[in-house]
């Protein structure tokens, strides 16, 4: 039938084998389905593994706490924008499955009386938003990730999951009613592309952080879900809302903790001068990071940015003395050696605002479903399609996430996402759905391009170019000029990624050509990203306008829609009203 | 090392935490075609570890590696 292509069938493919992908394999695969997991990498090597904070979850073990009390941080967090059902829904399912986890073997610290030991993080309080914080944090030491990756893997080994490991998915087939069927997907080893089959496909390819040029993601996170998902015609929802760090290492992304400017490390431009005094006169370089993050982004914008590019500033911290930087400041001096090339005992650490979540995403509802708009609903479900963890849009975490939210985000909808796909399933006749004829046309479009081109642009550098275009248009602090030179440079480098070329055309296990294919995944997610910032004429959690400085509450209460054709943006409305408590209506968001 | 086999550390190389991307990557691209099969066979060992155990050797941290790694692991120290 299809064009040659072999073609293999299971119940369910899961892309992508971080927490959100593993958790929800787990669920189909306990079901007694048969269940494919692709991952570009062994599963225990996804980005999951970096996060280190814990999970939030209201099980009121180290301080009195209340699911609705997580609800309103959540919402307020969000910066209003996030959907109160799904807030909800997470919330009030985040002990459940936290214990869950903990039945799996996942080693969290604990309490004398056995209990799961929880820890205070940044905005997460008692009783409403009071000075009192809520102790809400699980934590498996600082690894909780990795216990995580480690605890779902092996349970997902028990239920018979079949992984394909150093597997790329390269684009979704779709039939001609707008079902989903399965993906193409080219395994690395041979470099040959195969038609995986199955009734429900589940999207977990994680953040698409390395469209910037200062990013925390691993090289990984290249967004092939996003990209997957634009070129098969839906849209990607709030792309503008990225959460950023003021202080990465500049060319390297690896971060600098907060903890060097509160052990006395201060920020210079290139004229030396201690900037911060200006922007915040009392908390100075204490002030909190997105007043940190603005600061730094105004003085490169203004042309007081240091190096030969202008492109971040220093972070000094000499005067504090090698004994304050080796004993109170761990690490720092060998992160700073290593990536930055500065010793802080005697040099400044070059630092600039970097990038570190991806709030937006793949449409989804609180049950996993891929929503799009049709016939006049902003939110019909695609059937066939779902998309969990960092990737998808549901959305909980509105224009910002708090800390330890993200790590809940993948339990309970990878688990929710899971459960709604065996119901669908059970629910389908025995056998799959016909494909249609031009099933891997537009896969194999893309790889007879790589395949014939040459002499056309080189992959690395129309890579580069896009990461420092969105760096210095579209980052942390977004200028109105910046944003419209912007739009139009990365269309241009979108264009130059259509003439890309590799040199070594060889199939077996050529990086080339998997970096070429996720250059597409990155184009098509950098342009979402910064039509998306450029139409939102205000600023509200994680986008910052130096034009529209103020929330705007009566206009921009809605959710971006970005599709790929034609660059269109569409808005739908952010669901206000949650699923058995009264709306929490927007306040000014003071901490 | 031919094509293929680079390639394939290469991707080996492409991990869960960006630190060791930057770290191996660079490890790569200075050593990998000068790299003996022993050499090659004690880098496959370590990139077997977890993320989090392979940085914390690799940044000076932890020496709990098996016994013979120490000259791969010097070099990575080094990159």
């Amino acid at each position: 039938m299809n064009v040659g292509l072999q073609a293999r069938k299971f119940d369910a493919i899961v892309v992508g084998a971080g927490g959100s992908g593993l958790r929800a394999a787990l669920e189909l695969a306990r079901a007694g389905l048969r269940v494919a997991v692709l991952s570009k990498v062994f599963p225990t090597r996804s980005h999951t593994v970096a996060a280190q904070g814990g999970i939030a979850a209201p099980l009121g073990n180290s301080s009195e706490d209340h699911w609705h009390w997580h609800m309103y941080d959540t919402v307020k967090g969000s910066d209003y924008l996030g959907d109160q059902d799904a807030i909800e829904y997470m919330c009030r399912r985040a002990t459940e499955v936290v214990i869950e986890l903990e039945h799996m073997g996942m080693p969290f610290d604990r309490l004398d009386n056995g209990r799961i030991y929880q820890r205070p993080f940044g905005g997460h309080t008692q009783d409403y938003g009071s000075a009192k914080m809520a102790m809400r944090a699980c934590a498996a030491a600082d690894r909780t990730g990795h216990a995580m990756l480690h605890t779902l893997y092996q349970q997902n080994v028990k239920a018979r999951t079949q992984f394909f490991v150093e597997w790329m998915a390269l684009d979704l087939i779709r039939d001609a009613e707008g079902a989903v069927l399965g993906v193409v997907a080219l395994e690395m080893e041979t470099g040959e592309a195969m038609i995986l089959q199955a009734k429900a496909t589940i999207l977990a390819t994680g953040g698409a952080g390395r469209i910037f040029a200062a990013s925390t993601n691993a090289f990984i996170n290249t967004g092939d879900g996003l990209g997957m998902v634009a070129r098969a015609g839906l849209p990607l929802e709030d792309m503008e809302f990225w959460q950023f760090h003021p202080t990465g290492v500049a060319g390297a992304g690896v971060l600098i903790t907060e903890g060097v400017r509160g052990e006395g490390g201060y920020l210079l431009n290139k004229d030396g001068e201690r900037f911060m005094e200006r922007y915040a006169p009392n908390a100075k370089d204490l002030a909190s990071r997105d007043v940190v993050s603005r600061a730094m982004a105004t003085e490169i914008k203004e042309g007081r940015g240091c190096g030969p590019e202008g492109d971040h500033v220093l972070l000094k911290l000499d005067h504090l003395g090698p004994e304050v930087i080796n004993l109170r400041l761990p690490g720092i001096r060998e992160i700073a050696i290593k990536f930055a090339n500065a010793d802080p005992i005697k040099d400044p650490i070059p630092v600039v605002p970097t990038a570190h979540y991806q709030m937006g995403g793949i449409p989804a509802n609180h049950l996993g479903q891929v929503v799009a708009p049709r016939g006049g609903d902003p939110e019909v479900p695609v059937p066939g399609l779902y998309a969990v963890g960092e990737c998808s849009c549901v959305s909980v975490h509105g224009a910002n996430r708090l800390g330890t939210n993200s790590l809940l985000d993948l339990l309970v909808f990878g688990k929710a996402g899971g459960e709604q796909a065996v119901a669908d399933i059970r629910a389908m006749p025995a056998a799959h759905k016909d494909l249609p004829e031009d099933a891997a046309a537009r896969p194999l479009a893309r790889l007879a391009r790589l395949d014939s081109a040459s002499g056309g642009e080189r992959v690395a550098e129309v890579g580069a170019e896009l990461r420092k275009t969105m760096q210095a248009h579209c980052s942390v602090f977004r200028f109105p000029d910046m944003l419209i030179e912007g739009v139009s440079k990365v269309k241009q480098i979108a264009a130059r990624a259509e003439r890309m070329s590799i040199q070594d055309k060889s199939k077996v296990f050529n990086t080339a050509r998997i970096e070429a294919l996720e250059l597409d995944n990155l184009v098509e997610t950098a342009l979402a990203t910064i039509v998306s910032a450029e139409a939102r004429q205000e600023s509200r959690g994680a986008q910052a306008r130096a034009d529209f400085p103020e929330r705007d509450d009566k206009n921009w209460i809605k959710h971006t829609l970005w599709y790929k054709e034609g660059n269109r943006l569409e808005y739908k409305p952010v669901h206000l009203k949650p699923m058995s408590v009264e709306t929490f209506e927007p306040k000014v968001r003071t901490y | 090392m031919d094509r293929v086999a680079h390639d394939r550390l290469k991707w080996k190389c492409r991990r869960g935490l960006l630190e060791l991307d930057l770290v191996l990557g660079r490890f790569v691209e200075r050593n990998a075609s000068a790299l003996d099969e022993g050499e090659l066979a004690r880098l496959g060992e370590l990139l077997e570890l977890p993320d989090n155990d392979l940085w914390d050797i690799v940044s000076g941290r932890s020496d709990l590696y098996a016994a013979g790694l120490g000259d791969v692991v010097a070099r990575l120290r080094a990159c």
